[in-house]
């Protein structure tokens, strides 16, 4: 400490005779350079000024008493900002702990989202999540029973950040406890809006579509609670159409019935189930129509549904100077045989 | 000897007078001019928030020594309200100056050694301590 004291003392020293002799730019620059080091050395701003006043005693000869002291109100001024800056550090210390933590979360809820690809014959499925920010309050499932039945499924919780990153694990845990409804997809709904309108605020909504594909009569059987509509696409005809569905979001209401639809699966056709991240994509100031969505899935058609989804992410990102305003899922289930 | 002031704090005059009592102890015990000027903006905080909130109280000013060091201490009191949520107020960023570093926590900061003592409808009282280096 005493060491550091003495040859920064020495530097500054150094560096402010040097300026007083030439006035030079270079002088000049040195000391911003300095100033990193003074950081570095966690030198307050009251010290950096008691440092240059010291200094400046030494080698200028006869200050007047007034220049002397006038040093006494910069130094007192400069401890509020010498404050300033330390608190300015801790919070900095701070955010860096709360961040971790966030990550760590962001790691825990990842977990909750299935890991294992789908591999049946069947179909061909691909899936994207990605948060605005650390934690997401989209939820997607996909799992297939031993009769390759394919259930799939997005939820997206109205709002944003930690407490809908909450919620959207409760419906993870509540789908958990619900596998005798994994065919029944009204019922499905049925059960979690019960779960969830006890145990989430009362401004706080889930929308969610659940749908599954039955290789037996190669039909999508899906329930709607308030969800953006998907889409299935009918590769016979080359036409998109919308999967709608009539149904209260989830948590408004205590007893709620969803009604099932289903809609014929011929080969090559697939689903598309997206959180509403997608269509409110801003491209140019302008949300993205639906109609621009499926142009693009248009697109790539060809590829694989993995492939699809990465795609249309990546396009969508990049319009938006990669910068997402709302967590964004979109999935796509394709009957193969 | 043991040097030892009291500055009756009712008024902004009181809170200038233990900064100067604060000021010419500092000094004598030898600390530096960067010192002197942060030991004195902790005492103007420990009696401007006794001015405020307490509206009356005392500042007390001491040296003090500990296994051979040497040092500055500050004891402000009062029977004024009482602090409700100490961890909240030692926060940074809780202050009503909204964040400047000030406030309690800077005190802390300014000093080595910081205790706070407070108890609802009773009253407060804050130590803080500045060894020599
Ligand atoms: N002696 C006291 N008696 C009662 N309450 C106090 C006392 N000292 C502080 N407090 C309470 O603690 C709070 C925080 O005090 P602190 O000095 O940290 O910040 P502040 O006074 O609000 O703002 P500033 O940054 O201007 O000092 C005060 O707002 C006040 O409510
Ligand atoms: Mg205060």
């Amino acid at each position: 400490m005493e060491d550091t004291q003495l040859s920064m003392y020495q530097l500054y020293k150094e560096m402010l005779t040097k300026y007083l002799d030439n006035k030079s730019e270079h002088a000049l620059y040195h000391a911003q350079q300095f100033s990193k080091q003074m950081m570095e050395k966690d030198m307050s701003p009251e010290e950096t000024v008691s440092l240059h006043m010291s200094v400046f005693q030494e080698i200028a000869e006869d200050l007047s008493e007034e220049v002397v002291d006038s040093f006494d109100i910069l130094l007192e001024v400069m401890i509020g900002y010498g404050l300033a800056y330390r608190e300015h550090q801790s919070l900095r210390d701070k955010q860096r702990q709360l961040d971790s933590e966030l990550t760590v979360a962001a790691r825990m809820q990842k977990s909750l989202l299935p890991s294992e690809k789908i591999a049946l014959d069947s179909v061909d499925f691909g899936v994207i999540s990605v948060p605005a920010g650390k934690m997401s309050g989209d939820y997607y499932h996909y799992a297939h029973d031993e009769h390759k039945n394919v259930g799939v499924a997005v939820a997206d919780v109205i709002g944003k950040g930690i407490p809908a990153a909450m919620s959207m694990s409760m419906i993870k845990y509540a789908m958990d406890t619900l596998p005798e409804q994994r065919l029944q997809p009204g019922a499905l709904l049925e059960n979690l809006n019960r779960v969830v309108e006890r145990n989430i605020d009362d401004d706080m909504f889930i929308t969610m579509m659940y749908g599954f594909y039955d290789p037996r009569n190669y039909r999508f059987n899906y329930a709607s609670a308030g969800h953006e509509p998907g889409f299935i696409y009918h590769e016979e005809s080359d036409k998109f159409e919308n999967l709608d569905g009539r149904g209260l979001v989830l948590g408004v209401s205590k007893n709620v019935t969803y009604r099932d639809y289903e809609v014929a699966m011929n080969v090559g056709d697939f689903v598309v189930l997206l959180s509403d991240g997608v269509t409110e994509c801003r491209v140019d100031g302008e949300f993205i129509e639906r109609d621009q969505i499926i142009q693009m899935i248009r697109d790539y058609k060809h590829m694989p549904a993995q492939k699809i989804v990465d795609r249309i992410f990546y396009d969508l990102e990049r319009a938006q100077e990669f910068q997402l305003r709302d967590d964004f899922t979109l999935l796509i289930l394709r009957r193969k045989v | 000897m043991q040097v030892q002031t009291h500055v009756d704090i009712h008024s902004e005059w009181g809170i200038v007078a233990a900064r100067q009592a604060g000021r010419k102890l500092a000094r004598e015990i030898g600390f530096g001019s960067v010192d002197q000027a942060r030991i004195t903006t902790a005492i103007s905080e420990l009696a401007r928030n006794i001015y405020l909130y307490a509206n009356k109280g005392q500042i007390q000013i001491e040296e003090a020594t500990s296994a051979g060091k040497r040092g500055i201490k500050i004891i402000a009191t009062d029977q004024g309200p009482g602090i409700k949520e100490i961890r909240r107020v030692m926060e940074d960023g809780f202050t009503t100056s909204g964040g400047l570093g000030a406030g309690l926590p800077g005190v802390k900061r300014l000093m080595d050694d910081f205790d706070i003592d407070s108890e609802l409808k009773v009253g407060t009282t804050i130590t803080a301590i500045k060894w020599l280096r």
